[in-house]
């Protein structure tokens, strides 16, 4: 299986609007005004590891990294 | 007893869904049934195959290809698949799915038991309203007296909520796991994980009346009515302001002359909601040239959805229609993701404001931008629909909205309310938010 970038997706039933994912990742996550995350998808690969700390640092466990489906 | 079960013989005309359901209160007994379409005979190989030359996509809403469904079930499990006919239809103004579970179960439960053959399944489940579960049963029990299917069919009760019939809030109420309510699934599927972990069909009960059609006589006699891209017909729900009427129209053919409207007719009409709560508004003019097709529909802005064509008539306020329908949606949500919560909430406020509230209230930009945040932000459609609902709705009656926005709420405010809505909404009070 091809590698086609990786994709950050959030858990909208988990997600409680904590926020920690804008703060970690801002270049691909801002806030609305109810502070719901707004998701620009796809990562650039050198954010990865910045993703994933974003992924582990949710309190909800509501972002998920995936796969891009091609 | 002693019973002749007789095979169908291929009618020569294609007959529709509705074929032989005459009179007030259509027959719904297995005798009738035979009757109208012949014992189906179980079991047959390459009814998947069948489906996909039938080109039969779900009629539940999406338009999915039917044979791409089942055969992403049967390939995620060859046996233990769980299959399920879904009739809850939450939706107020659409009851062309109550009708074939009051008159022609045996239509249903036909292509419910087809789909558990072809895919192997273990378990058959119709899940329906209260209000049909005996009706349904009744057949069950005529169906186990006569020995016609190899696997057994159970009866649940769907909860009376819009958002029951989503396919995997159905899951969720036949696993017993919360309300009914819908999960977040992300990539996966309930096509693959569903009712106790098993692979899962859920397929809407008119698609399955469909399958019992191209079960008993074929694709090619299927594909007699419709066009070659848009084959077969489709149930409507059909509201011209006097209350629901079922009507089966061919697909492809124009949707004024299904329901039977000339030009004149729709010039008494202010706009027609295409495919009910979730689905869009569209002017008289845009319908009296569309084809009923998903295509044309999602051309214009909408979808078929299940079917439900409402037209209102002059002496109602759309606005007013709209505010209601809006903050009733906005109550059937499950309250699960943040931004349907607030964001059909503040829709909702929205719209009373522009229906009932004084002169100079939101512009239409700052509801469209609502619109815009809530769309694909939850884990099921729900917020997706009544965004569209609105969007398409401030365009189709820009000129209500100015007018409201210039002189307040007109006359057509106070009249009484087409569009159906739950019982704890009605007779809504006039808003007026600071």
């Amino acid at each position: 299986m091809s590698r086609r970038g990786l994709e950050l997706i959030v858990d909208p039933v988990a997600c409680d609007g904590r926020g920690v994912c804008a703060e970690m990742l801002p270049e691909h996550v801002e806030l609305d005004r109810w502070g719901y995350p707004l998701i620009e998808g796809e990562i650039s690969p050198p954010l990865y590891d910045n993703a994933v700390r974003a992924v582990r640092s949710c309190p909800r466990q509501a972002l998920h990294l995936v796969e891009r489906a091609c | 007893m002693s019973v002749t079960l007789r095979e169908p013989a291929t009618p020569t005309t294609r007959h529709g869904l509705l074929h032989g359901l005459t009179g007030e209160a259509p027959d719904p007994a297995i005798e009738a049934h035979h009757e109208r379409w012949g014992v189906l005979r179980q079991g047959r190989v390459g009814l998947i195959d069948q489906l996909d030359a039938s080109g039969l996509a779900g009629h539940g809403g999406a338009w999915f290809p039917v044979a791409t469904k089942w055969r992403a079930v049967a390939q995620a499990s060859r046996r233990g698949a769980v299959v399920v006919a879904n009739g809850a239809e939450g939706e107020p103004a659409s009851k062309k799915d109550a009708f074939l579970l009051a008159h022609a179960p045996h239509l249903v439960l036909d292509g419910l038991v087809a789909a558990a053959a072809a895919l192997h399944a273990r378990r058959a489940i119709a899940y329906v309203p209260s209000t049909h579960a005996r009706g349904v049963e009744r057949a069950v029990a005529e169906r186990r007296s006569l020995d016609l299917d190899p696997i057994p069919i159970e009866v649940v009760e769907s909860p009376d909520a819009f958002l029951a019939g989503q396919e995997s809030a159905v899951v969720n109420a036949l696993c017993g796991r919360r309300r009914a309510v819908p999960s977040f699934v992300g990539i996966s599927s309930v096509r693959e994980q569903g009712v106790g972990g098993r692979p899962t069909l859920v397929q809407n009960v008119e698609t399955l009346a469909h399958v019992a059609l191209v079960a008993r006589f074929g694709a090619e006699w299927f594909r007699q009515l419709g066009t070659n891209r848009d084959p077969g017909t489709i149930l409507l729900t059909v509201d011209r302001g006097e209350g629901p009427v079922i009507v089966e129209g061919v697909l492809g053919s124009p949707l004024p002359d299904t329901l039977g409207l000339t030009p004149q007719d729709l010039g008494s009409y202010r706009g027609v909601l295409l495919g009910g709560y979730g689905g869009g508004w569209i002017s008289p003019e845009v319908f009296a040239k569309l084809p009923l097709t998903e295509k044309a529909a999602r051309a214009a802005g909408t979808t078929l959805g299940a079917g439900v064509v409402a037209l209102l008539p002059g002496r109602v306020c759309p606005l007013a229609e709209m505010a209601d329908v809006t903050r009733y949606m906005e109550g059937q949500g499950a309250g699960q993701c943040g931004p349907c919560v607030y964001g059909l909430a503040d829709l909702a406020d929205a719209m009373e404001h522009l229906a009932y509230g004084g002169a100079g209230g939101l512009s239409s930009d700052r509801v469209l931008e609502v619109c815009n945040l809530v769309d694909r932000r939850g884990a099921c459609r729900h917020p997706d629909g009544v965004a569209r609902f609105v969007r398409t709705g401030l365009g189709a009656f820009a000129e209500e909205v100015a007018a409201h926005q210039r002189r307040g709420a007109c006359r057509g405010t106070r009249a009484a309310r087409v569009l159906p809505i739950g019982s704890t909404t009605a007779g809504r009070r006039l808003v007026s938010r600071a």
